[in-house]
């Protein structure tokens, strides 16, 4: 019997209707009842849909993985709106919508922590926006002034005490002229955002009905099981489809681009058995000649400072002044490759036809996936689309679209018959867009004084952007690799040194590199943070103090790092056997810091608390951002502990959570977080900043605790393990 | 054909014996809140119960499921009743990207039949499921929240 996939009558609807003015695609998703259908009701400017209930959809195009920018960003449209909250829900607008729509809401783009803080001045103006053209379209109702009606939480009133509701109003509201001379609100009158709401999206997440990239269901739809080329940059030699192809299930073997084969088949699991059986030769192009030990050697060279270097940061001599120091300290640094392994493995469901593709996938950049969908179905933007569906977690690698080209190349092979294309968590080990690997030689000269008159910071290895944008380069060199080590902007060094260098020497292996949940000031943090901590150990000062004396032009990563070393009680008396280590860096806008109280009995580290300050200038949602602290040093302890991809013969050895281990409920501190907004006009982003501080605050109080001082992770490959 | 008990509903499919049984919940019943993470009976995320018993499902063949109850994260609520654990998970506004939680509201609900009042030492031990987004310092507090409501 050929088996069917069961339809979910909740299916997929796609169709059109002219809203506003403007075209809406109404995109049917099986959300539950409370799902918004906005396609029907009246658009008031492009980021508010009112229904005759009283409904508010906000649109949003940042995608949820987690991180609750669906739920801050809706805060800070409602709060312009004031509109009442407890009816307000979401919608995606979709990536063919905006290109129909001349991006009418700006990037999709969901990475770098970028969300909230870079389009909340746009969003608030879409709020505001369509708070005027209801009060307007009331006012008009009853020939009155705008400026003599009021509105509050969803209900307009007049001058002479009329009273309407914005579901009554809406339709004519859509009608009139979108303003644009709109006046926000002081965010000290703020009474939706900058409070500690609950998230727009929990109640399907505990019943199991949200629907994520590998629920989706379409009609007719098969699936399929993909293996590429172990080794990265190899390439398909033959394979020998025959073998499989009267496996059970079993509707078509297919190449993928010339790095990968896969397996069509009625159900997931039979064209995984398929493709498990299927023969592949690979070609490996000379990669297999790689691993970690010749990656690692192929960094050191670059650690040679007469070796040329992009330069990120300098002032005064640095030369001069390690030659002229009374005493230099030197160390070197080393950070590995490491996955992102969101808990859904990459998948996308495509459906091509000579006259159109249609895709529907979690994606951290719905403009991304479609510009792929477009480029692999080699059909024109208008007759492709893409669908967003909820992320099984993103970190940064949903921002990657290879698995959108896939799904399309395969679908591209089933004209007319919708495919989901499911990666296997092996797969997903093996083919991930890797934190870069990197080292750095840092020396810091001191003077007879014991003054720090000199820090060179070399870093050598991978760029990030040398893999997925070599076009923003800056003449070869990777601006990003700066990240908090920069002379200003919004990821600025925390620290003022007399004579400074940092300075790259990029050195790129074979295997990809990517945005990793806090990029590069991962392993910049450590570098400098544990570095810091030894340059006040060699002088017998106090790790704070030192910093104090370096940052009195840095007040505002001052305030975190005080703020944090208060509150874990730096200089006071602790238990005996507990120790403190501290840390704070600026990135994506946001000043942060932390502090670690540890002990350490044999090969065991006990965190008994790790404390996160965090200043993003703005708190739009301040329980959702404790919930980042808490979730970013997770996924930083689970790094600093465990986390390393290593390679062997061209390929990533690591396959499965068992031999890339990730931080379990026993494992995890208690955490308590610090937001300290100060207002500053750029806001900070806090979906990543804080991972940065976990692991230099909890490795300078292990060498408290020890006096051992460690350079190179994961701690497991020192024998180490966490309590 | 096989025949399984799932969400007190009986169902007949046509699959391997040995097809495991998070394919077979996914694929041929269409019940998709049970996820896939690894595969392997590492990260939980595919948990159900078998007989009351939380249980890999990644892991486990479907004709072992055969003659049992099968419940999913579709069948904890009753009549739209949430059970107390998914209230306290709303409660606490747990969920982040959600993925796991699925798994971990299987594992956490048996934990709670168990021992109704269970300890730090106890969620521990008991719960080991992987969470990438973090979650674990608000699963603990909703895990007490659930057993003292």
């Amino acid at each position: 019997m050929n088996f069917v996939p069961k339809m979910n009558r909740r299916s997929f609807v796609v169709g059109t209707a002219a809203v506003g003015g403007g075209l809406a695609l109404g995109f049917d998703l099986p959300l539950g009842p409370k799902a918004a259908h906005a396609a029907d009701a009246p658009e008031i400017g492009a980021w508010v849909v009112i229904k005759p209930d009283d409904t508010v959809v906000v649109r949003i195009v940042r995608s949820e993985m987690g991180q609750g920018t669906l739920t801050g960003l809706a805060q800070l449209v409602a709060e312009e709106l004031e509109c009442d909250w407890s009816k307000v829900t979401t919608e995606y607008p979709t990536p063919g919508q905006s290109v129909a729509r001349k991006r009418i809401w700006g990037a999709f783009s969901t990475g770098g922590s970028r969300g909230i803080r870079e389009s909340h001045e746009y969003v608030r103006k879409g709020g505001a926006a369509a708070r005027m053209m209801l009060i307007r379209a009331a006012a008009n109702e009853w020939k009155v002034e705008p400026g003599q009606c009021k509105a509050a939480a969803s209900v307009i009133t007049g001058p002479a005490g009329q009273r309407t509701t914005y579901g009554k109003v809406a339709e004519a509201a859509a009608k009139l002229e979108v303003p644009t001379d709109i006046k926000l609100k002081d965010p000290k009158d703020w009474k939706i955002a900058g409070k500690p709401l609950k998230r727009l999206d929990t109640k399907d997440k505990t019943t199991g009905t949200t629907v994520y990239g590998i629920d989706v269901k379409v009609a007719g739809m098969l699936n399929a099981s993909i293996k590429q080329c172990p080794v990265f940059g190899g390439k398909v030699k033959s394979f020998d489809a025959a073998k499989v192809a009267g496996m059970p299930g079993v509707k078509k073997v297919v190449q993928v681009g010339d790095n990968a084969m896969a397996v069509v088949a009625d159900t997931f699991w039979h064209a995984k058995t398929a493709l498990d059986a299927l023969p592949i030769v690979w070609d490996t192009v000379g990669n297999e000649k790689h691993n970690s030990a010749s990656i690692a050697k192929f960094l050191e060279t670059g650690l040679d400072p007469e070796q040329p270097a992009f330069i990120g940061n300098q002032n005064g001599d640095v030369k001069g002044a390690i030659k002229a120091a009374a005493k230099t300290v030197e160390a070197v640094y080393s950070y590995p490759y490491q996955n992102h392994a969101p808990m859904e493995p990459m998948n996308a469901t495509a459906l091509y036809t000579a006259d159109k593709c249609e895709v529907w996938c979690g994606t951290q950049d719905g403009e991304a996936a479609l510009a792929a969908t477009i480029s692999a179905s080699g059909l024109p933007a208008a007759k492709c689309e893409v669908y967003k569906v909820m992320l099984g977690g993103g970190f940064g690698r949903r921002g990657r679209v290879d698995y959108v080209t896939q799904a399309v190349n395969i679908a591209k092979q089933m004209p007319g018959t919708p495919v989901k294309m499911l990666w296997t968590r092996e797969e997903d080990m093996q083919h991930c867009f890797y934190h870069p690997i990197t080292m750095a030689k840092m020396v810091g000269a001191f003077d007879k004084d014991n003054n720090l008159t000199g820090l060179h910071m070399r870093i050598s290895g991978q760029s990030i952007l040398a893999t997925v944008f070599p076009a923003r380069m800056d003449n070869g060199k990777d601006p990003v690799t700066f990240q908090g080590l920069n002379p200003s902007g919004e990821t600025a060094f925390g620290y003022s040194v007399p004579n400074l260098l940092i300075d790259h020497a990029m050195r790129n292996p074979h295997v990809p590199a990517g945005f990793w949940r806090g990029v590069n000031v991962n392993h910049n943090a450590i570098y400098v943070e544990c570095f810091m901590d030894e340059l006040a150990h060699s002088i017998g000062v106090d790790a704070l103090e030192f910093r104090r004396k370096l940052m009195t032009k840095h007040p505002k990563n001052l305030a975190v790092l005080e703020a944090v070393a208060k509150k874990i009680g730096w200089g006071e008396k602790k238990p005996a056997g507990h120790f403190l280590g501290l840390s704070h860096m600026m990135a994506f806008g946001s000043y942060v810091a932390g502090a670690a109280e540890i002990s350490v009995v044999g090969d065991k580290i006990k965190v008994h608390k790790l404390i996160g300050a965090t200043d993003p200038g703005q708190a739009v949602n301040p329980a959702q951002i404790e919930r980042q602290v808490a979730g970013s040093f997770v996924y930083g302890l689970s790094a600093l502990f465990y986390g390393e991809c290593t390679v062997k013969d061209g390929y990533i050895e690591q396959t499965n959570f068992d031999t890339y281990p990730s931080l379990r409920i026993a494992e995890m501190p208690p955490v308590e977080s610090i937001c300290m907004p100060s207002g500053h006009a750029v806001w900070g982003g806090v979906g990543e900043p804080t991972i940065l501080v976990a692991a230099p605050a909890v490795m300078n109080a292990y060498f408290q605790a020890t006096g051992k001082r460690i350079r190179s992770f994961p701690l497991k490959n020192h024998k180490l393990q966490i309590a | 054909m096989i025949h399984l008990t799932i969400n007190g509903k009986g169902v007949d499919i046509d699959v391997d014996p040995s097809t495991p049984l998070l394919w077979a919940i996914r694929e041929n019943v269409g019940l998709t809140g049970t996820k896939y993470g690894c595969g392997i009976a590492q990260c939980g995320a595919c948990t159900v119960h078998i007989d009351g018993a939380a249980t890999r499902s990644c892991s486990f063949p479907v004709s072992a499921a055969v003659g049992k109850q099968i419940t999913t994260i579709e069948g904890l609520a009753q009549n739209g009743v949430l059970t107390k654990v998914q209230q306290a998970w709303i409660e606490h506004d747990v969920p982040q990207c959600g993925y796991c939680q699925s798994g971990m509201i299987m594992a956490v609900t048996e934990l709670l039949k168990s021992k109704p009042k269970p300890t730090d030492a106890d969620i521990d031990n008991a719960i080991t499921n992987i969470c990438r987004c973090g979650t674990f310092q608000q699963v603990r507090a909703a895990i007490h929240a659930a057993a003292n409501a």
